[in-house]
């Protein structure tokens, strides 16, 4: 019975609209007992899907307006208001009608990427190729992707090499290029060449998976807006039956009394917010800015402290060697090599660096080093030739007794106020070098930042580990107003207790190793998804792709979704209110008053569908000069 | 334990809700439901006592058209 009212309702709707057109030339034309069957008629058509309905809501105990409505409509019939019966009740259809398609549009975003996720995936058996489910892929597998098709599953390059589209998961429309051994991702497109995969992440483990799981967890959790909303339509759609019947002892006017309940319809309250927020879940979702809900969108919208993590965050992460300063006679490139095969016990990154560097330069660093030792916090150390080396920062020179001259020292902290970390290069207790190392400040960082301040952003800060002067840098070349230099974990997380005090605080990091801090955070933002497990569990919003400024187009988007998702609300409430006098004052009657109810309700749906077409490209460029490269 | 998901045509009332749950939930070895009214998706948990069929018959016969079924063990 449902399932046939559910399919066919456009033609029944279709139906009693017709119906009504032609009852309406009966009335003109005079013929008052036509004109009355066919309203009848009419009324029945339409009435038919909406008792279904209300009758199915009461049987899990809910009172739906679906009840609201055919309480009225049946009133109306028994007080033989054929015309109102017929047009409540047809344009109630048509009102849900409108409202599913457009529903459907705010929801199109995130529709279209749960339809981008894979199928079926290619799989190799004794070098033959196979169809199977991507459901039936197992770790290890070794599958084929071809050009315009999706990577299935999360994998690593076993031969091959293409252009990939990323822009599923980064939202990036740039292309990259992958080869043996480069990690690939589900939902990634080939744009022309040819891989094959052995498959590493599957099922609901996958890159693409976690995302779609993310947005769905994302639209049905609600905001606190939306549970108030939906707790006073439990008990307001009731109440609205109850005072309508009080209506009709005090007046005894029965056509009153349900034109009351018509205009008491709670509609547009209750999909008021929701809409909102879907339609800002999906324009985020277009460009990987994962929000995970109406929630978490209120409190973004409300943020007014931005606190960056540095490295990594506004700068690249990815430190580089710039100056290597030789104090004696040994050649630069000399030097290099014996500090790089040193390092080569280091786990720092800062170590690494200088390999790189060094193999970079095409210089052979195995050579032979004994006594080699990472000392914590401070370098390394080793022997070559008979000769101490000491590699590391001047604690550990101080340690050592190793002296340094005040030329030395100057040269040090100038580098430092560069923005520079400089390590220093001790052989037999005597300096014999410096090396200059550093990160590279996002090119849209400061972007970012001046959008963000644009925006209403009150107060910008940056947290770090790392040393004074590099810090100071960096905050200077951006215009940060509050940095906090060589911090530990924990002293970050003190920090953003103590502002929580006073300001809603926006965390945000590249999910690595500050998870802690997102977690604390009013709203923590995690960026890129090479973090993916911790970051996407503990972030609140997650930026798949690199793009720094997409931190600044989320907020700006979140608060946009906030203010239609009031704007919306306050429609609905005046409405209910403007019925009420109209009705009270005999302007309203029942027709009309279920025309502006459902007006009302296209009205908010309409307002939401702005936020799919939300794009802040214009305002940056107006407002912001981009900063190519900048460097600290 | 099988994961069984089922996309709907688009749900539009919120009672939707309420109905799909109440009504799956009734089935034998049925564990968790899950109704995402936005994306009109239904997240089943199920013993094995159930089949995907069964489940998708349930919610046709609720009146909702299921357009595709998806299990996963």
């Amino acid at each position: 019975m449902t399932l046939f009212m559910n399919k066919h309702l456009n033609k029944m709707m279709v139906a009693s609209g017709i119906l009504i057109v032609i009852g309406l030339l009966f009335l003109f034309l005079g013929f008052t007992n036509i004109r009355n069957i066919t309203f009848i008629v009419a009324t029945i058509v339409a009435i038919g899907p909406i008792l279904v309905r209300a009758f199915n809501a009461l049987m899990v105990k809910s009172f739906s307006i679906e009840l609201l409505i055919s309480i009225a409509v049946i009133a109306a019939l028994l007080i033989q208001e054929y015309t109102e019966a017929a047009v409540v009740s047809f344009l109630f259809l048509f009102g849900a009608y409108l409202e599913k398609r457009t529903l459907e549009k705010t929801s199109q975003s995130i529709q279209s990427l749960l339809e981008m996720e894979p199928m079926v995936a290619y799989k190799l058996i004794n070098g033959e190729e196979v169809e199977i489910d991507v459901d039936d892929v197992e770790i290890g597998d070794h599958l084929i992707v071809r050009p315009g098709s999706q990577v299935p599953v999360d994998g690593i390059v076993v031969n091959g090499s293409a252009q990939m589209n990323e822009a599923a998961i980064t939202g990036e429309s740039v292309t990259r290029h992958k080869m043996k051994d480069d990690e690939v991702f589900s939902g990634t497109i080939i744009e022309n060449g040819y891989l094959e995969i052995e498959a590493t992440k599957i099922g609901a483990d996958s890159t693409f998976s976690k995302i779609i799981e993310l947005v769905e967890d994302a639209t049905s959790s609600k905001s606190k807006t939306e549970k108030f909303l939906n707790k006073f339509a439990q008990y307001y759609t009731p109440s609205v039956v109850v005072l309508s019947i009080l209506v009709y002892f005090i007046t005894k006017n029965v056509h009153l009394a349900i034109t009351f309940l018509v205009i008491a319809c709670p509609g547009a309250l209750i999909i008021g917010a929701p809409v909102a927020y879907v339609a800002g879940l999906g324009n985020a979702s277009k460009k990987s800015v994962l929000i995970k809900g109406g929630a978490i969108i209120d409190q973004f919208a409300k943020v007014k402290t931005v606190i960056f993590d540095k490295t990594g965050t506004l700068t690249e992460g990815k430190p580089s060697v710039t100056r290597i300063h030789s104090l004696t006679d040994i050649k630069e490139e000399q030097l290099l090599k014996e500090v790089a095969a040193v390092e080569r016990v280091s786990e720092h990154h800062l170590g690494r660096t200088i390999i790189e560097e060094a193999v970079k330069r095409g210089l052979d660093i195995n050579i032979p080093v004994v006594d080699m030792t990472a000392i914590k916090a401070r370098g390394v150390s080793g022997v070559i030739d008979d000769m101490k080396y000491l590699i590391g920062n001047e604690r550990l020179m101080t340690e050592n007794n190793v002296p340094i001259t005040n030329d030395t020292l100057e040269l040090y902290e100038n580098e430092q106020k560069l923005g520079q970390t400089v390590m220093f290069i001790s052989k037999d207790s005597e300096i014999v070098g410096l090396i200059s190392i550093m990160d590279k400040i996002k090119s849209d960082a400061k972007a970012t930042i001046d959008y963000l301040r644009n925006q209403g952003v009150e107060k910008i800060v940056m947290l770090t580990g790392d040393n004074y002067f590099a810090a100071e840098k960096v905050s200077e070349i951006l215009g940060i107003d509050e940095f906090h230099a060589e911090l530990l974990p924990e002293d970050k997380l003190n920090y953003i207790e103590n502002e929580q005090k006073t300001n809603r605080t926006l965390m945000v990091g590249d999910g690595i190793n500050d998870a802690p801090a997102l977690a604390m955070s009013n709203v923590g933002l995690a960026i890129g998804h090479k973090g993916t497990d911790i970051a996407m569990e503990t972030a609140d919003v997650v930026l798949m792709g690199e793009r720094l400024r997409n931190v600044a187009y989320g907020f700006a988007l979140s608060k946009q979704t906030f203010n239609i998702m009031i704007q919306n609300t306050a429609v609905a409430l005046l409405t209910v209110v403007l019925l009420l006098f109209g009705v009270i004052y005999g302007y309203i009657h029942l027709a009309s008053g279920m025309l502006i109810h459902e007006l009302s309700i296209l009205v908010v749906i309409l307002n939401a569908m702005r936020l799919m077409r939300y794009n802040d490209r214009e305002n940056v460029h107006k407002n912001v000069e981009f900063k190519e490269d900048s460097f600290v | 334990m099988i994961r069984t998901q089922l996309t709907t045509d688009t749900l539009t009332c919120p009672s939707c809700i309420k109905k799909i749950e109440t009504g799956l939930k009734s089935i034998e070895g049925v564990d968790t439901v899950d109704v995402n009214f936005n994306v009109s998706r239904v997240k089943i948990n199920h013993s094995d006592q159930v089949t995907a069929d069964e489940l998708k018959e349930r919610v046709e016969k609720l009146g909702y058209p299921v357009k595709s079924v998806r299990t996963t063990a």
